[in-house]
This record gives C-alpha cells, structure tokens and sequence, in this order.
C-alpha cells in the first residue's frame, strides 16, 4: 500500500487555493440526494453536519452522549488560536504555521499546517457571527492573550470556557439543521462497527444505548469526527466517554493508524489522590504565567508542611535548568522535568501507592507581587475548582500539580483531503493524525477541529461525492447484515463470559501499564514489558469479564466493555509504536535518546516520517507503512528552550 | 393545521396577565383601604365619602366592571397555570429542599383562593342589599358608618376579617414583588429598592386593613 | 484523609415504563477525597461484585463542564455545595455514617430512563426552536467588524455560562425550565449578531418550552439557587421583556409547536 499524502506542491501560500479550484463541486439541486453518515457531533463533527446540512445534503449525525452539546471539547478551558495580529505583535499565517511546525517537533505535513493556518483566520470570524462571546476589551474590540509560552498573543478565549462556547455555536448551527430536517440526529447511539460495500465506506452499524436495539445506517460517504484515545491510560483529563471504539472499529476494517505513540501529556494537572480516582482535572496552562514551581532540595523535607521549607531549600528547578523560559517551558519539557523530580524521590503531596507524585505551583510571590485581588481576578475560578477537589486553599498552600495525559496527536492516517486509506472514510478533529505531528501546540486543536469541519471537509467530501457512484446498497446488503450480526456476536460475548472482574477492573490495570511503559518517559525494556504484559490482560479479559443485565437495555456494564476491549488492542500498538521510534521527538521521549542536557534527541535521518500501521490479526504484529515528511519551508533544528 | 398560538395561550402570557390583573386589584387595594380608614374621621367625612362614591353612578360601574374584570382574568389564569404545573411533576420528591423561596409565594393558591371567598362574604357582609350576612342591622348604603359599626361589633365576623388580611398579606408579600419580575420590570440595580417598597406596601395594607375591623371591638370606633 | 461509612437510598428504576423505588445500600470506606461521582463508582463495583446491577447515572467530563451529571442529593439538586456539579461534588461535604437519599431529577418533561438517568431532549428542542443565529459556513464578516459593547458581551458569557444540566428545572417547586431558556435566548438576544432573529427566536423557544411541559414560573428563585453555574433570574425578567416585545411586534404568528 502507498501512502499519497495527495497533498498539492508549489508556493505553500496558495496550495489550498489551487487545490480547492481542482475539486469537483456537487450542483445545489442534486445535494439532497447524497447521504452522509457523521459519527460525533464535537468542534468537528458539529461543525461538519451543520455545514453540510446547510449546503443541502442529507446527514445523519451520531454522539453517545444524551445530547450533542456534551461532547468532551467542551473541556477545553485555555482558547484557540488565530492568525488575526489583531494586537499587531508580528503574527502571521506564516507565524503561525512556522509555530506549529516547529512545535511539532518536524513530524508534521507542512501543507495541512499551512492551511491549518490559513483557515484559522476565518474560524474565528464563523464564531464570533454565531454568537460565540469570545472576550473583549473596553472598546468592543476582541481580546487576545498569549498562550503556552508563545511570543504573540494569538489566542482567542472566553472565560475559562472557550471549548464550551466554541462547541455550543457549532451546536446551534446543528440545532438548526436538525429543525430544518437536514440532518438527523442521533444521540446515545454508539457507533461499533463500520460497513464496507465494495472496499468503499458505505454505512455504520451503532447500538441504541437505551434500547439496545442494534442496526445498520447506509450512506454515500462515512466520517468519523470522534476525538482521541487518551482513556486509554485509564487515568486522563479526557471525558469518561472518549473511546477509541470508531477509529478501531475502522482500523481494522483496513484503515491505517498513524504515530500511535504520540500522545500529550499537560503539565498542570491536580495530583492523584487515592485509589478510588477516576479522572485527572487539567488547569489551565495559564497558571504557569504566576505560579513558581518547585520541589524540597532534600528528600527528608518531601513530608513536611511546603510553609516550613525555607527558601534556601527549595529546588525551583525549571527557572534552574531553562533561564530564559523558566516556568513556560513547552509541556512536554515541563510534564518529564515533573516527573523526573518525583521519580528521584522528590515529589510531594500524600503517598498514593508508595509514591509522591506531584510538584508545588507555587503563588506566594505572585500574591506578595500582585496582590490577593489581582491573583484572584486572574485565577480566581481555577483556584476555586482546585479548593473543590483538593480541600485546600491556594492562596495559602502552594498548589500540587503532575502531569495528565491530555491529547493524542496519533489516529487515523488521512490525506491531504482528510481522507483514510479506506475509499469513502473521512475522519476530522482529534481522531485524525492532525497537524500537530509530535506535540501539540496550545490552543491549536480548537482550531484544528473547526477547521476540519467547517472549511476543509465539506469541500474534499463534496468532491468524493462528485467523483464517486451512488451508494445502492441498503441495510439489507449482506455486508451490512453481516455487520450487525457480528456485533451481535460481540455483545453476546460480553455478556456471556460470566467471569468475576468488572470492565473498569481491567481499564484499570491495563492503563496503568501503558502509563508507566508508555507515558511520559519510554525505554526499550519498559515496552517490551508492556508488549508482553498486554496479551495477558487481554487474554484474561476475555475469559474473566462480568457484565451484568442484558442488551436490550441501557447498560453501562456492557457499553464499558466493548470500549475497553477495543482499548486494550490499541495500547499494544502504540507500545509498538513507541518501540519502533527509535528517537525522541515531541510528546514522545525515549530515554535512550536524549541529548547531554536531557533534551529530546531526534533522529531525522531515518525517522523523519509518519509511521502508519496495517492491521494483521489480533494477535499478529500490524504491518508498517512510511510517509515521507519533507521540509520545504521550515528546516528542522533541535528545539532548544534554554 | 392547529390554530396559530395566541399571547394568552403562552405560560409567560398568562403570567403577564396575572400580573397585569393583580396590579389593578393592588390598586383597588390601596384606594379602598385609604377611603375605609376615613372611618377614624368620623361619622360624616365616612358616609360622605362613601355617599361620594355611590354617586359617581356610571363611573362607578366602569370601576366595579373594571375590577370584576381583573378578578376574572387573574382567577381564571391562576386555575389553568395551577393545574399546569401540578402536571409538570408527576412522581414527586422523597426529599425536596427549598433554599430561597418563602412561605408566602408557596402558598399563593391559598391565599388567593382565600380571598376569593372571602369577597364573596365580604360583598354579601356589606355590599349585597338586604343580605348583610353577619347578623346585624344594615341601614343601606347612606349609612355606612353604622353598618361598619354595626357590622364589626360582631366578634366572629372580625375573626373571619382578619384571618382574610392576614391572607392578602402574604398574597401580596410575594405578589407585589413578583410582579415586577413577570413584568420584566426588574434589573439587579433596582431590585433591592423594589423589593423593599414591595413588601412595605404588603405589610402597610396588612396592618392597615386589619386595624380598620379590630377599631369596634378595640373601641377606637363607635 | 479519614473514610466514610454511608447509608445511601437510591432511586432504581429498570426503565422509562416501570415503576421505580428507593434501595437501600450500605457502603463502607468511601476516601473523603472521592468525589460524589467516584463514591457512586464504587458502589456499583461492590454491586456487581454481588452480582446487582450497577446504578446507572449520566457523566462524562468529570470537571463540571460538560453538563450530563446530576442527581438531587438530600433534596437538593447537585448536592448542598453552592454552584457545584454532581461531579465536582467531594464526599468531604459529608459526616461519617450519614444517611444520603440520592434521586433523578423529576419532571414530566424529563422521563426517567433508568435509575438516575433522565431523557433531557426536551433542553435541545428548545434549542432547535430558535437557540441560534443563522450564518453561513464560510462568509461572515470579520470578528472585529461589529464591536460589542463590554458589558453586553460579559453578561452575554454569564447567559451563555449554562451547562444544560437541568438542575434548574429539578429545584423549580413547578418543574419550570424558565431559567434554561431565558440563559440560552439571553445569550443571544444580548449581542448584536443576535438582534435580526430576535423575535421569532424568543417566540418559539417559549412556545417550545410550553410545548415539552415544564411548568411556569411564579419567581421562587430556586432554580438560581440550584445552578452550578449561577445563573441570575434577572434572565427570566429579560426573557419576560423579551417575550412581551416580541409579540407586540411580531408580523407573523406564533406556530403552535409540538414534542
Ligand atoms: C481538559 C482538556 C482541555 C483542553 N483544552 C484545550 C484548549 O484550551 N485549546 C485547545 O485548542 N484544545 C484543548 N483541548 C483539546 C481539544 O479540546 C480536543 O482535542 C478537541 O475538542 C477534540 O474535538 P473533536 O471534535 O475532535 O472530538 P470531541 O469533541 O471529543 O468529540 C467526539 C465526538 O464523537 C462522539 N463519539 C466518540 N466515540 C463515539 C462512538 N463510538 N460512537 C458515536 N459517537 C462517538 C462523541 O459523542 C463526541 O460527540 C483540551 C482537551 C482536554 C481534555
Ligand atoms: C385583592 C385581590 C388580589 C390581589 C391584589 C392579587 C394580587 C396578585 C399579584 C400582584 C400577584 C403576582 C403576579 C405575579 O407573580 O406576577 C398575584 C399572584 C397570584 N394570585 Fe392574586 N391577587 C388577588 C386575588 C387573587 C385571587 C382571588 C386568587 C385566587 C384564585 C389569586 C391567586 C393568585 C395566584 C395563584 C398567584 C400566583 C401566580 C403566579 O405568581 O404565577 N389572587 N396576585
Ligand atoms: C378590613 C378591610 C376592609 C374593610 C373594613 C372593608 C370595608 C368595606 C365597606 C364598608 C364596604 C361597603 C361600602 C359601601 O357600602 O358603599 C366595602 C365594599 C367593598 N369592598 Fe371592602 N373592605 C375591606 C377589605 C376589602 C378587600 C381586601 C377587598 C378586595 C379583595 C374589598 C373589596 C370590596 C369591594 C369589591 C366592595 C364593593 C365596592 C362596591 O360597592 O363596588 N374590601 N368594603
Ligand atoms: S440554567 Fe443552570 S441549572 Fe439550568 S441548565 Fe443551565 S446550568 Fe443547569
Ligand atoms: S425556581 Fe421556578 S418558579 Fe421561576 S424563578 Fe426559578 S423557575
Ligand atoms: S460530568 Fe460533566 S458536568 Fe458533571
């Protein structure tokens, strides 16, 4: 199989132009008549089947949550980028894509960086004319902050809820299109398995998640807007629901799987607290503007109460080690300097499994600087939520925070049209590879999943539409039957087993594992372990599982399980993924490659590609195919932050 | 096709309406307590004030047409919006906590309803001729003041009239005040400061009406 | 970090149509660290240990954002912690050995499905009666063609702050979803992009809102108080205006609208 990124060559600045005059168009009158199937209705997929739905063609959309507005990016607090230099600070289209390609570590495709820029200008101008109360200065105009260390204020934001009023404009649009009949929506539907007619995408097969009833929806073209994978460590800052069941579920049916491996990890995350944990809380990367982060020189002092550290024994180590960018340091940089203290024995906060796992951020200078009120105007809802959790007041005790898992840059390889290797299937948002190559830029997947699905897919699927023939098939269509029976074979299994150990059980444990081998830091043996521990928890999976109930019903138990199922094969690959990277690039940092100062250590000449797995067989090692990534504009240099 | 919905068929027009009508009787409230207190003045000022009033002949019925008209209005809306919301929770709570609501605007349907009824008794009390329910002697409308006299020297009646003010009170406790709020008239500058004045009407009419039945018995009136 | 023990009477009910009561449950060791929602986790992992079916009970982000929690804690929606979700809710706002009675929201409007999960699509058809502006993918004006007025655009982002979460319908004493609507047509019918539509959406959105159900407002103020994301009832008297205008100069009529 060979991998053509069909990504248009010439001047960068007007690729997407030409490439938009080349595609075919679908006239208005016959757009009706096209079917579109859109699997999630978050930033992408919302913005998607709104914009289709618009333009006339018949859509039917589907999330597992009761709702569409619930989707997980409305999580996202910090803001999105924009290349407006409305505070007239040098930023650019180019800025911005130098920025990301840069930031990504040079594991990205400069063309849909480009464009990501690009278009980035114009998201913005769609939100604001939806309503979408984005933060302003006195004189009406729009405000601006900068964002994770970068040198232009190009972020967009409203309050600490920019994914929320993002994702509720791009609701509204949908809300609209569903009143006018355009799209059908389908909420607690759970897509589980994909149908193939011919080798071209053609329909879904979803369960009813209150009734339970299990049937095939047809359709010209499929697309998966279904975010990313970080639940599988179990432990993330994703929503309870994110799965990776649609991009699996499409990945076996013969869609690649590119850089598994590359996951984010966020710096400002609350501490676990105890066993019974189900989910990390993320913080706004913000906090790092004022917040001092440090760690006890001595590893007797880790116990004691941070007010009775002296000055003279604590270790503020970033501001140590990165003069010139202190606290702001990337987050990859940031997260493993964290984990690096706690591993060395430094950490603070309760011992949860034996460990201190967290460091202290740390306002007492802020406070002294600014003021009570100044830090409370700015942080004040943050530190709030943190007193929520944690029970304790910020203003007083210095904040614990540890990395989280946060994004995944890897998924489903697509084209230059955002199009999988399997003819007809599309995936946009998170769920594809993205932009971001090997690390993600803050407040870039915002824009990333708008872009996807208001200004790049409803033009590369119109042109799939234009240049491919009709769907015939219909839920009768023995693929389609097939489908469904093979889900219902699936769901028998889950509930057939009898075994004594709970879904959660083993989300747990395998979790764990894929943290520890495959998180922040990696190393052959580490992997190895994994790879071989894997198996095994899959194996028992399938012989010790205990779902409850049955599956006409709604049933947690049941939609648990197929999600973990499907978790527990991918994490394997990534741990493959990982194994393969012989190279530290980004998010992905294997400890056998770092430079003297413990900086990620690249190796372009013979990794300077994205790695794109084929499914074999569960239990057969996934075939791998290269995509060649060439740097015409922005020529790789080691990232140094120092 | 159903016939396209009229303001009066929405739950915010109802309420509008009720406020609107309620606003009307708040005002025949006020007048009416202002013209009964004159019974401190004395026998003349009272029956002329009332004399005064009977004369107005046809503006008189505009008035009374105008308040029948409210009562109506603000009953009949009162019925279909009770009914409505008893409908929206049909399996009730086991265990319902109310933080911020008042005993008053809890109980609005009994206060109300109480007053009704007790219009009734009170027109047949005073107004109806020849009725003068209340076993006393009703010496017709030029006589006003004894048949107050009169009609107030009766204990149980007094009770009935006061338990009936006690009712308009707490219907006009969170009426009044809510009325600004239906009629959208409210905005966090003001509320406090409308707040207050409301509920200080609320209490004045309270204590004013209920002075005016205890005056006999109290022998500030005879 | 000490442990509770707890008497919990949840509401279990198999679904929409069967009829639902209180179980009693005993747990033991719940960290004080845990949050509501983990606390109900790990009754249902001793649940299904037992071989009961575990409770069933709407979340996803966790983080208070995302809207989907929410049960009435002790006969307060969310719990007793003021602008706090089910899910931010942490078992240290609780004493050792106290009896917690945790039920669905209640309304006509919001059925049952199962146990503690309740069907909300009444909130997103309000929505699809007139919650948004109409713009074309693709060819808006630029962001900063029309400035807002600051105070405008801010009270705009309080109306627009509202998780749909239903609590405010589950505190209302008549099961009213005032303060839902008035948040989601406040936001809009605040700022400039929203004034052409204006009418029409405040129209339908309460006609729709009448149409699902709920009950009407008689200004109780329980449902501010409920809010995890304290949403004023000044909304509900902007609604009120709005409403009133609305139909002094609506052109067209009001078409009556269904479920
Ligand atoms: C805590 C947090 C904070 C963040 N902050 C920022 C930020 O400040 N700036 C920024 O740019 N990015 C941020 N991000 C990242 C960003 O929010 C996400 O990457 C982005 O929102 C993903 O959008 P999406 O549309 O691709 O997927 P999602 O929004 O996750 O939507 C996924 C959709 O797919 C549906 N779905 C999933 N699986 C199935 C299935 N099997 N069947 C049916 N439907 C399914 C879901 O119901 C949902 O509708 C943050 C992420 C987190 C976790
Ligand atoms: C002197 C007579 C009355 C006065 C001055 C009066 C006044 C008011 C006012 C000002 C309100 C507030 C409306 C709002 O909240 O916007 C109100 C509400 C109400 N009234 Fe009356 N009312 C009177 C008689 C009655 C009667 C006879 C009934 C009996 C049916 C009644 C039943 C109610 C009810 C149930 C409410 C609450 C409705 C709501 O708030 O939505 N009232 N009244
Ligand atoms: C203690 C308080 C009250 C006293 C002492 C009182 C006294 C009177 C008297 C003496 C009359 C007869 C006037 C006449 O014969 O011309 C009268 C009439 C009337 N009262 Fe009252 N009243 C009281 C409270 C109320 C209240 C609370 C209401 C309304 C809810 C009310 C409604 C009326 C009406 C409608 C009439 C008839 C007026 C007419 O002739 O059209 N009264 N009242
Ligand atoms: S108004 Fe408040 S309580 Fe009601 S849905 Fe919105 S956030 Fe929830
Ligand atoms: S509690 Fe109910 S009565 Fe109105 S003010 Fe809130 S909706
Ligand atoms: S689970 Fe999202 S708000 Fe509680």
């Amino acid at each position: 199989m060979d991998l053509n990124s069909k990504a248009p060559t010439g001047p960068i600045e007007t690729r997407w132009e030409r490439h938009k005059f080349s595609m075919k168009l679908v006239n208005p009158a016959n757009r009706r008549k096209y079917n579109v199937i859109v699997v999630g209705t978050g930033l992408a997929g919302g913005a998607l089947a709104a914009t289709l739905g618009e333009q006339g063609y018949n859509v039917k959309a589907f999330c597992y949550q009761d709702s569409p507005r619930r989707a997980h990016s409305i999580a996202a607090q910090g803001g999105i980028n924009a290349a407006k230099n409305y505070q007239n600070d040098g930023d650019s289209v180019y800025r911005l894509f130098y920025d990301t390609v840069k930031g990504g570590d040079f594991r990205a495709r400069e063309s849909n960086v480009y464009r990501l820029a690009q278009v980035s200008v114009n998201i913005v101008d769609q939100c604001v004319a939806q309503g979408v109360p984005f933060a302003r200065e006195y004189g009406g105009l729009l405000d601006n902050r900068s964002f994770g260390g970068a040198q232009v204020s190009r972020t967009f934001y409203a309050r600490g809820q920019t994914g929320q009023q993002l994702l509720l404009g791009a609701y509204q649009a949908l809300s609209k299109q569903i009143e006018e009949n355009t799209v059908e929506m389908f909420s607690r539907h759970e897509m589980l398995e994909l149908v193939l007619v011919d080798g071209k995408a053609r329909g879904i097969v979803t369960r009813d998640m209150v009734s339970g009833e299990i049937e095939a929806h047809m359709a010209d073209v499929v697309v998966l807007c279904t975010g990313g994978y970080g639940n599988v460590f179990f432990l993330s800052t994703n929503a309870m629901g994110c799965n990776t069941t649609a991009t699996w579920r499409a990945h076996r049916k013969g869609a690649l799987f590119a850089n598994p491996c590359y996951t984010q990890i966020h710096p400002t995350c609350i501490p676990v607290s105890g066993e019974s944990q189900s989910k990390l809380t993320l913080m706004s990367e913000s906090l790092r503007n004022d917040g001092r982060i440090w760690v006890p020189k001595s590893k007797e002092d880790c116990g004691k109460e941070p007010g009775q550290i002296p000055e003279y024994d604590r270790d503020y180590y970033l501001e140590r080690v990165y003069p010139s960018f202190g606290n702001l340091v990337p987050r990859d940089i940031a997260s493993r300097r964290a984990k690096e203290m706690c591993d060395q024995g430094l950490g603070v906060g309760p011992e949860v499994g034996g460990q201190r796992r967290g460091v202290y951020l740390d306002f007492g200078d802020a406070v002294k600087r600014l003021g009570k009120d100044k830090v409370a105007a700015k942080y004040g809802n943050l530190f709030e939520m943190y007193e929520r959790i944690t029970g304790e007041d910020p203003y007083v005790v210095p904040m614990r925070i540890y990395p989280a898992v946060h994004y995944t840059m890897g998924g489903l390889w697509v084209d230059y049209n955002l199009q999988s290797t399997i003819e007809g299937l599309f995936v946009g948002g998170e769920a594809n590879f993205s932009d971001h190559g090997a690390n993600r830029l803050g407040a870039s997947a915002l824009m990333q999943g708008l872009a996807d699905g208001y200004f790049v897919l409803p033009y590369t699927i119109a042109n799939y539409l234009a240049s491919t023939p009709k769907n015939t098939a219909d839920a009768n269509h023995p693929e389609a039957v097939a489908a469904v029976a093979a889900v219902r074979e699936r769901t028998q299994k889950f509930l057939s087993i009898g075994g004594s150990r709970s879904p959660d059980s083993f989300h747990r444990e395998a979790g764990q594992v894929i943290w520890d081998c495959c998180g922040m830091g990696r190393t052959r043996e580490g992997l190895e372990k994994a790879l071989q521990r894997l198996p095994e928890i899959r194996a028992e999976f399938w012989t010790n599982l205990k779902v409850l109930g049955s599956g006409e019903e709604l049933n947690v138990g049941l939609e648990k399980a197929g999600r973990v199922a499907d978790f527990l094969e991918l994490g394997e690959l990534m741990c493959r993924d990982a194994l393969h990277r012989e190279e530290s690039c980004g998010g992905h940092f294997r400890e056998e490659h770092q430079t003297p100062e413990g900086e990620a250590e690249r190796d372009d000449q013979h990794f300077q590609y994205v790695a794109a797995w084929e499914f074999t067989g569960v239990d057969s090692a996934p075939n791998l195919h290269k995509e060649a990534l060439d740097f015409e504009y922005v020529k790789p240099s080691q990232r140094s932050y120092k | 096709m159903e016939k396209a919905l009229t303001f009066v068929d929405t739950t915010i027009g109802k309420k509008v309406l009720m406020a609107l009508s309620g606003l009307v009787m708040f005002g025949f409230v006020v007048g009416h307590m202002a013209g009964n207190l004159q019974v401190f003045l004395g026998p003349e000022a009272f029956n002329g004030y009332a004399i005064g009033l009977h004369n107005l002949g046809k503006l008189l019925w505009v008035a009374r047409i105008g308040l029948i008209v409210a009562l109506l209005v603000h009953v009949a809306m009162a019925l279909q919006l009770m009914a409505r919301s008893s409908a929206a929770r049909p399996e009730p709570y086991r265990m319902k906590k109310n933080d911020t609501t008042t005993f008053a605007a809890l109980t609005m349907k009994y206060s109300g309803f109480t007053l009704l009824f007790f219009l009734f008794y009170h027109l047949a009390h005073f107004t109806f001729p020849g009725v003068a329910m209340g076993a006393y002697e009703h010496l017709g409308h030029t006589q006003v003041y004894s048949n107050f006299v009169n009609g107030f020297s009766v204990p149980w009646v007094v009770g009935i009239y006061v338990l009936a003010m006690i009712s308009l009170g707490l219907h006009l406790y969170h009426g009044t005040y809510s009325l600004f709020q239906t009629l959208g008239a409210n905005n966090p500058l003001r509320n406090s400061g409308l707040k207050t004045t409301a509920q200080f009407l609320a209490l004045t009419i309270t204590l004013g009406n209920i002075v005016l039945p205890l005056s006999v018995l109290l022998g500030l009136v005879r | 970090m000490s442990d509770l023990n707890l008497v919990l009477h949840v509401w279990r009910q198999k679904n929409r149509d069967a009829r639902g009561n209180f179980a009693r449950y005993e747990l033991k060791n719940v960290s004080d660290h845990s949050s509501f929602l983990e606390m109900l986790d790990q009754l249902n992992e001793e649940l299904s240990a037992k071989g009961e079916e575990p409770v069933a009970f709407d979340h996803d982000c966790r983080e208070g954002i995302c809207g989907s929690c929410g049960v009435v804690i002790n006969g307060s929606p969310h719990g007793p912690q003021k602008q706090t979700t089910t899910c931010q809710l942490h078992m240290r706002q609780f004493k050792n050995n106290d009896e917690i009675y945790v039920e669905p929201w209640r309304a006509g409007a919001f059925p049952v499905l199962r146990d503690l999960v309740v069907d909300r699509g009444a909130f997103d058809r309000i929505v699809q009666a007139g919650g948004y502006i109409s713009v074309r993918s693709g060819s808006p004006p630029d962001a900063n063609a029309i400035p807002i007025n600051k105070s405008d655009a801010d009270r705009a982002m309080d109306a627009a702050a509202c998780i749909g979460c239903g609590a405010c319908v589950a505190a209302c004493p008549n099961a009213s979803a005032m303060l839902f609507t008035a948040a989601k047509a406040g936001h809009l019918n605040l700022l400039p992009q929203g004034q052409p539509e204006r009418a029409q959406r405040t129209r339908n959105m309460v006609a729709q809102m009448d149409a699902e159900g709920f009950g009407h407002c008689t200004n109780h103020y329980e449902c501010m108080a409920a809010c995890p994301k304290g949403i004023d009832v000044e909304f509900i008297a902007k609604l009120n205006r709005d409403f009133v205008a609305a139909t002094v100069t609506a052109r067209e009529e009001l078409e009556p609208r269904s479920k």
